[in-house]
């Protein structure tokens, strides 16, 4: 968890899109990326991402719910009791997540059903709590709201990076059209069954994190 | 005949349903707690144990609360009410208070249990695999003996994965890794490759 990012507190008189500000939506996105760099929300990130079109929906949805519960719990932050606070986030959150479920059965059923217990489990998601924790208990709403679309995309960013080579590669296909033309079928490429299994997921996530870090120079030291 | 089908649902869940390599429920803690396989041990005990605790827990409240109708019990008027729209906040709740309990409870009677398993059994309260098991006991509409058997073994499941996990990165710190894949990435790539192995147990029925 990114606790560097908490201690440096906003000043009120700054514009809303100062630099400062925009550092909170784009650190999430590569550097300070929740899934590959901080190492959270991972569950969800690989159950969803056999195919674009539900990794889609899912990345919307938790970007709304970390931005909402963000806002609100930075709006209480200074109402509420330090020891039972696990409890008051996980009502906001859950409350969100109550809402999220319901739009989404209302408006995309099939989608809602594909991703079953998923979207209950958005109320454990990692990074919504350690956003609240780390960022949210000591910001502003502005600020906070800001953090919580930047680290929601750093997770859709990933979500549907994952999605994309799980679907192309899986079934040759991309939101459902066929992409993998017929000649290359007739040349002998064939979908690779391992994609679609839970373990394609695992060996997607840990290809990309190896570039990632290749690029950025960031090594484990154990 | 009644116990098999219990008894089917509990290695169901051990081995093919598995929490880790089927639905990948936990992977924070799983990822982050397993360093060494004795912490590892600690966290998967706790895990077993809460999970046993409010899977359960949950049913009954569902069946007494939630469910379409089941408010009957208390006035006849209250026939059709719905709650199962609430259930996420029900079981986040007590799933959050179950713990709280247990940690009280734990270090009154027994401090030497506290101290092994003290530290982790309040991440327990957002690890997705004890909220999991209470989804995927709504969702599959199972009764209550079956809600016992799924969620020890739903449990024992997620020990077994981290345990080898665990004993897995304690060895591979001798090797030659990639410098970038350290870590992190290494950890998600094996998980693949054990996910593969228990793949092989699909399709096992008592």
């Amino acid at each position: 968890m990114s606790t560097e990012v908490a201690s440096k507190p906003i000043k009120t008189s700054e514009p809303l899109f100062s630099k400062k500000n925009m550092r909170l939506l784009s650190d999430p996105l590569n550097e300070n990326n929740p899934i590959t760099v901080q190492v959270l929300g991972i569950c969800s990130a690989l159950a969803v991402t056999a195919q674009v079109k539900p990794a889609f929906i899912m990345a919307l949805a938790v970007t709304f719910v970390t931005a909402a519960s963000n806002v609100f719990i930075s709006l209480l932050r200074n109402l509420i009791p330090g020891n039972i606070r696990i409890i008051v986030q996980l009502t906001i959150v859950a409350t969100m997540v109550i809402l999220v479920d319901l739009v989404l059965k209302a408006y995309v059923y099939d989608v809602s059903k594909q991703l079953s217990v998923f979207v209950g489990l958005i109320i454990t998601n990692c990074i919504i709590m350690g956003r609240l924790e780390a960022f949210a208990m000591g910001n502003k709403p502005w600020a906070s709201f800001l953090d919580g679309i930047g680290n929601g995309l750093g997770y859709a960013a990933i979500l549907i990076i994952v999605a994309i080579m799980r679907e192309i590669l899986g079934s040759g296909t991309l939101l459902g059209y066929q992409v993998v033309p017929q000649f290359m079928y007739d040349a002998g490429f064939a979908n690779n069954n391992l994609m679609v299994v839970p373990a394609g997921a695992l060996f997607a996530v840990g290809i990309i994190i190896w570039v990632q870090r290749a690029q950025n120079k960031y090594y484990e030291t154990e | 005949m009644e116990f098999m089908d219990y008894f089917n649902t509990f290695i169901r869940s051990i081995f093919i349903e598995n929490m880790i390599f089927a639905y990948f429920l936990g992977m924070c803690s799983y990822l982050a707690v397993s360093k060494n396989v004795k912490t590892a041990v600690g966290l998967g005990a706790a895990v077993i144990f809460v999970l046993t605790l409010t899977a359960p827990l949950n049913w009954l409240i569902k069946s007494a609360f939630l469910n379409e109708g089941s408010l009957e019990w208390i006035s006849a008027s209250l026939a059709d009410v719905d709650l199962s729209f609430l259930s996420y906040i029900m079981y986040i709740a007590v799933i959050a208070s179950a713990v709280q309990l247990v940690e009280m409870v734990v270090e009154k009677v027994s401090p030497a249990l506290y101290g092994a398993l003290g530290i982790f059994l309040p991440l327990i309260a957002v690890n997705c695999s004890i909220l999991g098991g209470s989804l995927f006991m709504a969702q599959r509409e199972y009764n209550l003996g079956e809600t016992v058997a799924f969620s020890l073994g739903s449990g024992i499941g997620w020990f077994l994965a981290i345990v080898a996990i665990a004993a897995i990165r304690e060895k591979i710190k001798y090797s030659d890794v990639p410098k970038p894949l350290r870590g992190l990435g290494i950890t998600f790539i094996i998980t693949g490759l054990m996910g593969i192995a228990f793949m092989s147990f699909s399709g096992i029925k008592l």
